[in-house]
C-alpha cells in the first residue's frame, strides 16, 4: 500500500466539522508523521543524512490545518511542515530523497534536508530566514484576487516568528489590503531556546493581529476538531472578502529545534513530561477508541505497516544515486549566464581529472 | 529619462495586464520623481498600488504576486532605504528559482533611484549597486539615456529572472533624447558603445556617463582617441564587449560614483587582469567615489567629474 495519505475531498459547501469518517485517516496522517520523524532522528544519528528537523508533537495542528484547506490553497511553509506535506500528498519516498539530496529530490540537491516545496501540490518552496514567508503569502493572496481565484493563502510560521520584520509588514499589509490569507502561528513554546514570554511581552501571539485590524484566535494545537473547525471558519471568511485571520495553534515542540540542539541546555525535564501527557497522537487515539472507530490491534497493525512502508522507501531513496554534479550550477537565471558556462566548463574539468570530489 | 520610464511601465501595462506596480507614493502621487505620473488614473488602484511604508513589505507580496504568476514592478523610492527588504531580496528573490529546483521563477522587477549629485546626504545619495552583483539570481541593470531607460525596462519587466533596475536619479531630467515609439527593446545583458577609439577604452554607466563623454571628447583636441562603453547592464556583465575593447585599445579606465574598495571597477580590472593581460599596455585606473559615506554639502568632491576622468585617461595613455 503506498504510503499517500489521502486528503479530504473537496466540496462546493465545505463542512464546519471534521466528517467522523475522516478521524482514521487524519490520525493515519499523524502516525505516519511521527514514525517519518523517528526514523530521520535515527537515521541523522546514524550520519545518514546531514540534518533533521522534527515535527513531533505538532501533528495536530498541522495535519487538522491541511485537512481543512483546499487542495488549491496556497501553503506557504516554514521549515517545519511533515504533517501538511503528507496531506498534500507528499509521500515519505520523495521527502526522503530530498533528505538525502539524491538525484530524485525534486530540489536537486541543493537545500538542507526539511526545506522542501512542490509546485504542483501549492506548498511553496522555504527557505531558512525567518518569517520572509509571511509577507510573500500576502502578496500571492494579493495575485488571486487579482485573477479572481477563489483561494486562500496561509503561511505557517513559529512563535520566533511573531517578532520579525515580515509578521509586522504582512499583517499590516492584510489588513490594509484585506487579503484572503490566514495566517498560521504554531506556538510550540521555544523558539530554539528562547521561551514564549521572551518573545513578547503580549499575553497571546493571536493578540497582534489587534494593532493591524486582522482578528487573531486562540486554539489548542492538538485538538484537531478545534484546528479544523477555526481553519474552514477563517477560510470561509477569506473567501467572501472579509479578510485575512491570525490563528495562534498552543502547541508544543516535543523534540528538539533541530538534530543540532540539545533542549535539555534550556528546558525542564517535567515541562516536557507534562506536555507528553498531553501528546496529540494518544489524544486521538483515545478519542477514535472512545467512539469505536479504533482499538489497540488496529493501532499496532498501522504501526507496523507504517514503519514498513517508511523502511521500505528509506531502502529505495538511500539506494538512488547522487544528485548531478553539474546541476548546481542550473536554474540560477532561466539561462546559464556566460561566466556560468564558463564555470560549469572548469568544474566539468574538474571533475573529470579528480581535482575536486562529491 | 524619467518620461521614458513612465512610458516603459504605461507601455508595458497596456500590453500585459499581469503587470502591476506597487511601491509608497506611486499612485495619487506620481511617484516622488513622478515616475508613474498618471498611471493610476489610466489603470486603477488594483494595477498601481500605493504601499504601507514597508520596503519589506513591498518586496515580499511583490515576491508572494510573481510566484502566483503576475508580473510585479515594485519601486523603492531612494536605493538606500532598500536595507529592510534585502532579506527578501537577497535570501528570496534570487533564490527562489534555485533553491525549488527550477520549479518556482520569481521575475520581480525592482525599480529604484541611486546614485548622489542631487544634494540628497547621506541617504539619498548612495550608489550600492554591488551588493547586488555580488547576489547570484539577480540581474542588474543601469540606464544612462532615455532610450535606453524605456528599452531596458520594458526587457526588464518581460524578462524571466528578478531584475534590479537601477535609476541614476541624477540624470532624469537633466539628460533628454529621442526615444523610439512603442515596445521597443533593448536587450539586458549588452553593453553599449557610446563612442569608438583607439587608444584606451573607458568604461562608465548611469550617470557617469555625461562628464565620461565630455572628458573622452575633449581629448580629442589633444590626439587621444578614447572610445567609450556604457557597460548598462551589471549583471550579467557583456565580457566580450569589455574584452574586445581593450584587446583592440591596449589600456582601460573604469569609472563609477561608487566607493571605490570592492566597487565594481575592482571587478572589471580583475576580468583584464585575467583574460586581457597581454593586451594590456598600462595598469587599469579607477575613477571612483571614496571609501566613505556619501558627504551633503561637498558631494562636488566625492563624485568623480569629467576633469578627474581626463586626468585618469591622460596618465594610462601617457604610461606606455
Amino acid at each position: 500500500m503506498p504510503l499517500l495519505v489521502s486528503g479530504p475531498v473537496a466540496t462546493s459547501t465545505l463542512a464546519t466539522e471534521i466528517a467522523p469518517e475522516d478521524l482514521p485517516s487524519i490520525y493515519r496522517a499523524m502516525v505516519v508523521a511521527r514514525a517519518l520523524d523517528e526514523r530521520c532522528l535515527t537515521m541523522q544519528r546514524q550520519g545518514r543524512i546531514g540534518f533533521y528537523v522534527p515535527v513531533m508533537g505538532q501533528e495536530a495542528a498541522q495535519v487538522a490545518c491541511a485537512w481543512a484547506l483546499e487542495a488549491k490553497d496556497w501553503i506557504f511553509p516554514a521549515y517545519r511542515e511533515l504533517g501538511l506535506a503528507l496531506v498534500r500528498g507528499v509521500t515519505p519516498e520523495e521527502l526522503l530523497d530530498q533528505f538525502f539530496g539524491n538525484a530524485a529530490d525534486r530540489l536537486k540537491g541543493r537545500q538542507m534536508p526539511n526545506h522542501y516545496g512542490y509546485r504542483d501540490r501549492n506548498f511553496v518552496s522555504p527557505s531558512s530566514p525567518i518569517g520572509t514567508q509571511i509577507t510573500q503569502a500576502v502578496g500571492a493572496a494579493m495575485a488571486a484576487r487579482r485573477r479572481n481565484d477563489p483561494i486562500v493563502t496561509i503561511p505557517f510560521f513559529g512563535d520566533g516568528a511573531t517578532s520579525s520584520n515580515d509578521f509586522h509588514a504582512g499583517l499590516n499589509f492584510a489588513g490594509v489590503f484585506r487579503t484572503p490569507t490566514i495566517f498560521f502561528c504554531q506556538n510550540n513554546g521555544w523558539a530554539i531556546s528562547l521561551p514564549r514570554s521572551r518573545q513578547t511581552a503580549a499575553k497571546t501571539l493571536a493578540e497582534k493581529g489587534a494593532a493591524y485590524g486582522v482578528p487573531g484566535v486562540v486554539v489548542d494545537g492538538n485538538d484537531v476538531h478545534q484546528v479544523f473547525r477555526t481553519v474552514r471558519g477563517a477560510r470561509a471568511r477569506a473567501i467572501a472578502g472579509d479578510g485575512p485571520t491570525l490563528i495562534e495553534a498552543q502547541v508544543y515542540r516535543l523534540g528538539p529545534h533541530s538534530t543540532s540542539d540539545d533542549p535539555r541546555r534550556y528546558r525542564t525535564d517535567a515541562e516536557l513530561a507534562e506536555w507528553k501527557q498531553r501528546d496529540p497522537i494518544g489524544r486521538l487515539k483515545h478519542e477514535l477508541v472512545d467512539a469505536g472507530q479504533w482499538s489497540e490491534e488496529r493501532d499496532s497493525q498501522l504501526l507496523e505497516e507504517v514503519r514498513a512502508d517508511i523502511a521500505g522507501a528509506v531502502q529505495r531513496s538511500e539506494s538512488v544515486g547522487a544528485a548531478d554534479p553539474l546541476s548546481f550550477l542550473d536554474d540560477v537565471y532561466a539561462t546559464r549566464s556566460p561566466a556560468l558556462e564558463e564555470q560549469r566548463q572548469q568544474l566539468e574539468g574538474w571533475i573529470q581529472t579528480g581535482l575536486v570530489k562529491l | 529619462m524619467v518620461q521614458a520610464i513612465n512610458r516603459a511601465l504605461r507601455t508595458a501595462m497596456a500590453a500585459d495586464p499581469e503587470v502591476l506596480l506597487l511601491g509608497e507614493d506611486i499612485g495619487v502621487n506620481g511617484g516622488v520623481f513622478r515616475a508613474t505620473e498618471g498611471l493610476l488614473k489610466e489603470f486603477g488602484s488594483e494595477r498601481v498600488i500605493d504601499t504601507p511604508l514597508s520596503e519589506t513589505g513591498i518586496i515580499g507580496t511583490a515576491i508572494g504576486m510573481a510566484l502566483y504568476g503576475l508580473k510585479p514592478v515594485a519601486e523603492i523610492q531612494f536605493l538606500d532605504f532598500i536595507y529592510p527588504g534585502f532579506d527578501q531580496i537577497v535570501s528570496e528573490l534570487a533564490k527562489f528559482r534555485y533553491r525549488s529546483g527550477g520549479q518556482y521563477p520569481c521575475h520581480v522587477v525592482i525599480r529604484s533611484p541611486y546614485g548622489g549629485g542631487i544634494k540628497g546626504g547621506l541617504y539619498h545619495s548612495q550608489s550600492t549597486e554591488v551588493y547586488f552583483t555580488h547576489t547570484a539570481g539577480l540581474k542588474v541593470v543601469v540606464p544612462s539615456t532615455p532610450a535606453d531607460a524605456q528599452g531596458l525596462l520594458l526587457s526588464a519587466i518581460f524578462d524571466p529572472d528578478p531584475v534590479m533596475f537601477l535609476e541614476p536619479k541624477r540624470i532624469y531630467r537633466a539628460v533628454t533624447g529621442e526615444v523610439p515609439e512603442g515596445d521597443h527593446r533593448v536587450p539586458i545583458g549588452k553593453a553599449r558603445n557610446v563612442r569608438e577609439g583607439h587608444d584606451v577604452s573607458v568604461f562608465a554607466y548611469g550617470a557617469m556617463i555625461p562628464p565620461a563623454t565630455d572628458a573622452c571628447q575633449s581629448l580629442e583636441a589633444e590626439g587621444i582617441s578614447a572610445e567609450l562603453i556604457d557597460l548598462r547592464t551589471l549583471s550579467p556583465l557583456d565580457t566580450s564587449a569589455v574584452l574586445g575593447s581593450v584587446e583592440k585599445t591596449g589600456r582601460a579606465v573604469v569609472v563609477h560614483e561608487a566607493a571605490r574598495f570592492c566597487g565594481y571597477g575592482a571587478e572589471i580590472a580583475a576580468v583584464l587582469a585575467e583574460k586581457a593581460f597581454y593586451s594590456l599596455k598600462a595598469p587599469v585606473a579607477r575613477v571612483t567615489g571614496f571609501d566613505t559615506p556619501f558627504p551633503y554639502a561637498l558631494e562636488n568632491l566625492y563624485l568623480p567629474n569629467a576633469a578627474r576622468i581626463r586626468e585618469a585617461i591622460v596618465a594610462t595613455v601617457k604610461a606606455a
